[in-house]
């Protein structure tokens, strides 16, 4: 028993480290595709082993720590950074029960009842990674990247657990693979809640500081944000963090709003579920990716703005639609009337969007 | 039985320890992290008492929100470093006073007023399932909704005063 779960988070602690190698070669490569260039081309064939060539670069340089840091917390802030970044995979699940060597295995590391609630936990303590890497620094400019990210993620992981609400309410459940199989029976939840969806992966890529919310690391305006008094392997530790989030935190928006692992005829070959997982996933990389490559960074203040005044009153407005749409279906006893839930829904989603367009277009935005 | 025993053991020197390290450490920035860590191995302490939910939720709140921004106040103000401290010559002898009350009371209430073990329902069954979860949020938001409504109009009182403590009115200079 205990060698199953050994095994598992092996495999998984594996997959998401060739994961992360693989995931900056597509995003170079993806970016070169979007501005009409090449990209990495020279190691291996397609250019394929170039991560490994970064990887050998990056162990190889030479580490610097400043003289006046706190040295044990310079120390650790990457490892508290990384560590989150892989412990919250824990409660996903990849794919339906498998049967190997006459044995049922299960394809996740652990299924808790509270799983929503775990992946919010960890999600609001990887903050502490950066903003003790920017304190321990003891530079003007990393304090900032340090400052920015907390304030950032603070303000941003209100609309994220918003959008879990929706979630749990459509699914009846806290645990991440009843979510899943909830969505067989109706649809995938991203059709039910379309805003839901988008309002997530917004939040997402404030909470793993993705353009165009990387204020943290902002090179313009703070040189490298909290890593810059970082160099060789403790850097790479922070860039692997981000890569990862990127990967868990798709990962688990497929979950939650695109079905998990069903697809087609994934009952009776089940070894398709982590497969349909990996397209999937690889599909919202695209979408980060994309977005990286058409905005520009947001300004500080519009940031906070957007998360406070545009974010959480329509993620909460969302709560409301979808408790009022399964609500009216109970009651009624006609499954048709969650149909208003993604009409309501678009609607307010729409009038967001209005209200933004109408507080640009005025002069005096500060 | 005995896994348990030792787990719990570990952890409750972990708690006392970090919980010391937090009053001695001369740098704020420190203090919090242990606190932090307090935070964490007493949420152990509920999964331990099969008490996922309440775990999670203090993992979630103290460690992940409330702590943050203590340490987001400690970095902004610059305020790692205590000044040395003066310290008031009443302060100590109260302090004992307090604590020997404190003790006197743990003491009479454990050996006097405790329940044998039997008597206690083992945690594990009653919060550990989901039908639990439901029941608490029933509860809450039934039997307990007066309370909770009070709490949460408390929260926003107090949201108000600060932002109407650090308004700067239009039109007044810095």
């Amino acid at each position: 028993m205990i060698w199953e779960w050994l095994i598992k988070a092996l495999v998984l602690i594996f997959t998401l480290l060739i994961g992360f190698g693989y995931l900056t070669y597509y995003e170079r490569r993806a970016l070169a595709f979007i501005q009409s260039r090449l990209g990495p081309n020279r190691a291996g064939p397609q250019g394929l082993m170039q991560w490994m060539a970064d990887a050998v670069k990056l162990i190889f340089k030479e580490e610097l720590t400043p003289d006046n840091a706190y040295k044990l917390v310079f120390f650790l802030s990457p490892v508290v950074t990384m560590v989150p970044s892989i412990v919250i995979a824990a409660v996903i699940p990849w794919g339906p029960p498998v049967t190997l060597f006459g044995q049922t295995f299960n394809q996740y590391v652990a299924d808790i009842n509270v799983g929503i609630l775990y992946l919010m936990s960890i999600a609001s303590i990887a903050v502490y990674g950066i903003v003790l890497a920017g304190w321990s620094s003891n530079n003007k400019y990393a304090m900032m990247g340090g400052l920015r990210s907390s304030a950032q993620m603070i303000s941003y992981e209100l609309t994220l657990g918003l959008s879990f609400v929706v979630v749990i309410l459509m699914a009846g459940s806290m645990s991440l693979v009843e979510i899943v199989e909830a969505q067989r029976e109706v649809t995938w939840f991203a059709v039910i809640q379309p805003v839901g969806a988008i309002l997530f992966f917004i939040a997402t890529l404030a909470e793993v500081n993705r353009h165009p919310f990387d204020m943290p690391e902002a090179e313009q305006e703070i040189v490298a944000g909290y890593h810059t008094e970082y160099s060789g392997m403790k850097f790479a530790l922070f860039f692997m963090a981000e890569y990862q989030k990127m990967i868990v935190i798709s990962a688990i928006m497929t979950t939650l709003f695109f079905g998990g692992y069903l697809g087609p005829g994934v009952d009776r070959f089940p070894w398709l579920g982590p497969l349909y997982m990996a397209i999937k996933i690889i599909i919202l990389l695209f979408f980060m990716i994309w977005v990286r490559a058409s905005w520009p960074r947001i300004r500080y203040n519009r940031l906070m703005a957007f998360g406070w005044k545009v974010m959480l009153p329509l993620a909460l407005a969302l709560v409301f639609i979808t408790a009022t749409g399964i609500l009216l279906a109970d009651t009624m006893g006609n499954p048709w009337l969650m149909a208003i839930i993604p009409v309501l829904s678009l609607i307010a989603g729409w009038i967001a969007t209005l209200m933004v367009d109408r507080s640009l277009r005025r002069k005096s935005y500060a | 039985m005995t896994v348990d025993l030792i787990l719990f053991l570990i952890l409750a020197l972990v708690a006392v320890a970090t919980a010391a390290g937090m009053l001695f450490s001369r740098n704020a920035v420190y203090s919090a992290l242990f606190l932090v860590l307090n935070f964490a191995s007493i949420a152990v302490f509920y999964l331990l008492l099969g008490a996922p939910f309440i775990a999670m939720a203090q993992i979630t709140v103290y460690a992940g929100a409330i702590m943050v921004l203590f340490l987001f106040v400690i970095m902004l103000l610059g305020a790692e470093q205590l000044a040395p401290i003066k310290v008031l010559p009443w302060q100590r002898p109260l302090a004992i006073g307090l604590a020997a009350v404190l003790v006197a009371e743990t003491a009479y209430l454990l050996i006097l007023r405790a329940k044998p073990a039997a008597d206690i329902i083992p945690p594990a069954e009653t919060v550990n399932t989901l039908g639990e979860l439901q029941r608490l949020g029933m509860a809450l938001f039934n039997q307990y909704l007066l309370p909770f409504e009070v709490t949460s109009i408390l929260l926003l009182v107090a949201m108000v005063g600060a932002i109407v403590l650090t308004k700067r009115e239009k039109g007044e200079r810095e």
